[in-house]
């Protein structure tokens, strides 16, 4: 985002309706599926690791553990694609990007509660 | 209705469709521009209109040649000038004439012509997408050329053998790109895709033919 008037361009596009997250909260995404003709919304829920990107480019990625797996996914929170967010948990880190959970597990994964 | 409009490519970006769709776009800052000649088949022997993009340019950045020139059209401060051929079904600009951005409609076609970003001296890999050959493993041949032709027969190299040489800073036309939205408060135009040149380089935005 460097000219103001691309800044400009993509302003409308952007969504104000969400919580204020920061990373390391624990959150729950729920994106819109269609499903031929039916849309449904399915939820994922886990931990903020990473944010990327600015503008109306801007992705979150947010992982979880899912039956002893690691699972990541990226959303770009403006798209229409993502209907809600809401904060489950907050969590107090020292980094922007928490790619040092990957290698972790279990007790060790977990993360303290922002006052 | 003007054939096209001339611009200043100002960067890309993304936006979403209704439907959710991401749409990679290219934002140009398009017009205001003026026509500042009308070629007639009478005087030159073609149907054609030079437009020229009001930038508010200084009159001592111009020669004198060049203000007389746009003098005639009673337009000043601009630099880029760039002819476009009237079809049937154009409207018959006079110079003097305005083409502004709100012309265009989203949904539209056009193409967009442009300087593409030079590369200087580029090699065959570059220029040519030749394979190379391997990096290690004792090879010796890297980038190289490679043969250009047989020897005593015929003892010359065949024109249009692909070698090094310039690359880029050439025009280049890209065809069919969808207007995704027009801004005519900020005379700024998206186009879907990806346009020729560096950000703040001359576009000229053309209506497609058909």
């Amino acid at each position: 985002m460097s000219h103001p008037l691309l800044a400009k361009a993509t302003e409308k596009l952007l969504r104000k309706d969400f919580p204020a997250y920061r990373i390391g909260d624990t959150i729950r995404v729920q994106v819109k599926i269609r499903e031929g003709e039916k849309e449904r919304l399915q939820a994922f829920e886990g931990t903020i690791i990473a944010e990327n990107r600015s503008g109306v480019s801007k992705t979150i990625t947010v992982r979880k553990m899912s039956f002893g797996t690691g699972v990541e996914r990226i959303f770009p929170i403006h798209a229409p694609v993502v209907d809600k967010i809401e904060i489950i948990r907050t969590g107090q880190v020292r980094r922007a990007k928490l790619y040092y959970l990957r290698g972790l597990r279990g007790k060790a994964a977990r993360l303290r509660e922002r006052e | 209705m003007s054939p096209g409009i001339l611009g200043k490519k100002i960067g890309m970006t993304q936006v979403f469709r209704p439907n959710g769709e991401v749409v990679p776009v290219t934002l140009l800052k398009a017009g205001p521009c003026v026509v500042v000649q009308r070629k007639t088949p009478t005087t030159d022997g073609y149907d054609a209109v030079q437009l020229g993009l009001v930038e508010g340019v200084k009159p001592q950045r111009l020669n004198k040649p060049e203000t007389g020139h746009l003098k005639k059209a009673g337009a000043d401060g601009i630099r880029y000038k760039k002819e476009l051929r009237l079809r049937a079904g154009d409207d018959d600009l006079k110079p003097g004439d305005r083409v502004l951005v709100g012309d265009f409609r989203p949904a539209e076609v056009v193409d967009v012509i442009g300087t593409s970003k030079g590369r200087g001296f580029a090699g065959l890999v570059k220029r040519h997408h030749f394979r190379g050959g391997p990096s290690s493993h004792g090879s010796m041949f890297h980038r190289a050329a490679g043969s250009i032709g047989a020897s005593s027969y015929p003892s010359r190299v065949f024109p249009g053998m692909r070698m090094a040489g310039h690359m880029g800073n050439e025009q280049v036309t890209v065809r069919n790109l969808e207007i995704i939205d027009v801004n005519p408060e900020d005379n700024t135009l998206m186009v879907k895709g990806a346009v020729p040149g560096p950000n703040g380089s001359y576009v000229m935005v053309r209506r497609t033919k058909r």
